[in-house]
């Protein structure tokens, strides 16, 4: 068991760069998420710690151990792919049991080990199956069971709940997180969604154009975001963000005519800077006020509401009560501005 | 659900035109089956007409069965034709694999030239390729013809090959690297099984034209020991005198072998098309 340490690490495909520079220290034992919009290099780093793609600069180690130019076999990682990629010709079990079958280990260790992973995953009475005969769930155990049969030091999970329903999903979700606490091995975990992200992790790397914006665990992240991308992905439904001035030492928000006080370090008078503010923070309350109620959603236990503010500004906020306040009424909104945070206009950098 | 395929007319329409063209091309082969059954004078006589008491004989086939090795033809036939389409596609399949998995330098130029073969008949270098023979001594061997053969399917065997090849999907084979398997075991237990349809085509494709050859034939390895089937029942066909009996019934035999080789791949074929996606 050994953690994962990333130095400086460079990814280019000819001329275009696409990793810049990535610094990580992943612990042993910690179940960590790479999450970001897609695009963000966030497969890239992923397949580079796998072996998958070249390093083009920088180190990799996995415990004491530098893998950054090692075959991806050696170094002592299993994947789960999001595609399963399951061995269309061969029976569940020897799905689970090729890898090891290939290297050479004897067959009664193989069974031994497979009949492990399938007591683990509850795979038993689907051994004798091929995997078009399996339903997504099923094969997604079975390419998580392959990768546990490995006994790897490092798990690598590239997406691997996308194909899959979302009830399906959070089952799985479960699963992944049931598994963890059993195996205990170090685990990195690819996802464009930050439902998982934060359910999962202990730790989350959020990244951006192949940069990382920040590393914490997902309540740092969810309460002190460093900046305005962290603040507004980490989060459902997402942080509102309201222009606004700064104005005598507190910022002045034109959307809500309302001068909120606030004790960050603040630029100067007439700076612009962001308010942010989330959906769970915001009040609201029926009459006399600027703010239009455009759209009522209602979930049952919670109901977000879209208002429309009267410079175009829109605005989400979650209410729990389930009194009904009628769409297209004139609503007040109130907040306390202790859970406002502050943006810079410019650099979207959270000003503390 | 399409509609029109519960269009009983339009089924109908469908059928009939498929029979009609069953109808057409087994026509030849029926009219030669028919025909090597029956005596030289009905032959002319009648040629649309079944064999009947009378003008029924295995005359034909005696004649076949006495003169020349028949046997010794198709078994040079069948491994001509064997270790051709075993080469074709084993070196097709491994240069396609190269061409569609692997970026090196002059991938796409690599790619192009093969395919250029397709378009080239090989038949315009006989001279070169009889000198060569000669030259290495293969003349009168079945070495010759199986390599000549090798070379003409190639091109077309790494064409489609490297199309299907490329659809194999990625994960798949990572999976099969993080597993510790070497770039050969990723081939042959991998890739190839997921591309057997195409193999079967490509097969499929060679087989009939190679077993079919009288040029490459008659003018490398004409020798008798070597004789393809197709060269040997030349014999029956002569200058003046044709013995249409023995030219009929060696043509049928000659279609049973290639039969049971297309029946073996044409399973696969199917086999291949319907044992579902990788998702």
């Amino acid at each position: 068991m050994t953690g994962v340490t990333l130095e400086k690490v460079i990814k280019r495909y000819g001329d275009t760069q696409v990793i810049h520079g990535v610094d990580l220290q992943i612990e042993d034992g910690e179940f960590c998420v790479f999450v970001g919009p897609s695009g963000c290099g966030k497969s890239t780093l992923l397949r580079m710690i796998a072996g998958l793609e070249e390093t083009t600069d920088g180190q990799i180690a996995i415990g004491a151990r530098d893998v950054t130019h090692m075959d991806p076999a050696k170094r002592g990682v299993a994947m789960v792919f999001q595609t399963y990629a399951l061995y269309p010709h061969m029976s569940v079990a020897e799905n689970m049991g090729f890898g090891l079958r290939m290297t050479g280990h004897p067959k009664a260790e193989i069974d031994q080990k497979v009949a492990e992973a399938s007591r683990i995953l509850k795979l038993d009475e689907y051994l004798k199956r091929k995997p078009k005969a399996l339903s997504g769930g099923q094969r997604q155990r079975v390419a998580i069971g392959r990768a546990i049969v490995r006994g790897p030091e490092v798990f690598l999970f590239d997406e691997p709940l996308s194909n899959l329903d979302a009830e399906l999903r959070v089952d799985m979700r479960v699963e992944i997180a049931r598994l963890h606490k059993e195996i205990g091995a170090t685990m990195i975990y690819v996802t464009h969604d930050q439902v998982e992200a934060m359910t999962l992790a202990d730790k989350i790397v959020v990244l951006r154009a192949g940069r990382i914006e920040q590393v914490g665990s997902p309540m740092e992240l969810y309460k002190d975001p460093d900046n305005r991308f962290v603040a507004g992905f980490i989060g459902s439904p997402s942080m509102n963000f309201l222009p606004g001035t700064v104005r005598g030492g507190a910022v002045h928000v034109a959307a809500l005519d309302r001068t909120v006080p606030t004790d960050v370090a603040l630029p100067a008078d007439g700076a612009s800077v962001l308010l942010g503010i989330r959906p769970q923070h915001l009040r609201v309350s029926e009459g006399g006020g600027q703010i239009r109620l455009d759209i009522r959603e209602r979930l049952g236990g919670v109901a977000y509401d879209y208002l429309l503010a009267p410079d175009g500004t829109k605005i989400i906020a979650e209410t729990r009560g389930d009194e009904a306040i009628p769409e297209d009424t004139m609503v007040q909104v109130d907040f306390d501005a202790s859970d406002a945070l502050v943006f810079d206009g410019k650099t979207e950098q959270r000003l503390r | 659900m399409n509609k029109a395929r519960h269009n009983p007319f339009n089924t109908a329409l469908m059928h009939g035109a498929l029979i009609l063209y069953t109808l057409i091309a087994l026509f030849p082969v029926f009219i030669i089956l028919i025909n090597s059954f029956k005596e030289r004078r009905a032959i002319f006589r009648e040629p649309m007409a079944l064999p009947n008491a009378e003008s029924f004989s295995t005359i034909g086939y005696e004649t076949v069965m006495r003169q020349g090795d028949f046997f010794l033809y198709v078994q040079n036939s069948l491994i001509v034709t064997v270790a051709s389409l075993f080469f074709i596609l084993l070196f097709g399949a491994m240069a396609a694999y190269a061409l569609s998995e692997y970026r090196f330098r002059g991938n796409m130029l690599m790619g192009l030239y093969l395919a250029l073969g397709i378009m080239i008949p090989i038949r315009i270098g006989t001279v070169a390729i009889l000198e060569m023979m000669v030259a290495t001594g293969l003349v009168n061997t079945l070495w010759a013809l199986i390599l000549v053969y090798t070379a003409q399917g190639l091109p077309l065997a790494v064409f489609i090959l490297s199309e299907f090849m490329r659809q194999v999907s990625d994960d798949l084979k990572n999976a099969g690297r993080i597993d510790g398997l070497s770039e050969y075991t990723i081939f042959f237990r991998l890739v190839l099984p997921l591309v057997r349809p195409a193999m079967a085509t490509v097969a499929v494709f060679n087989m009939i034209p190679i077993w079919n050859d009288l040029w490459f034939p008659l003018i490398l390895a004409p020798a008798e020991e070597t004789k393809t089937l197709t060269l040997g029942s030349q014999v029956f066909i002569g200058q003046f005198v044709t013995d249409w009996n023995a030219v009929l019934s060696a043509l049928s035999m000659a279609i049973l072998p290639v039969l049971i080789l297309y029946m073996i791949f044409s399973r696969q074929l199917i086999r291949g098309l319907t044992s579902g996606a990788v998702k």
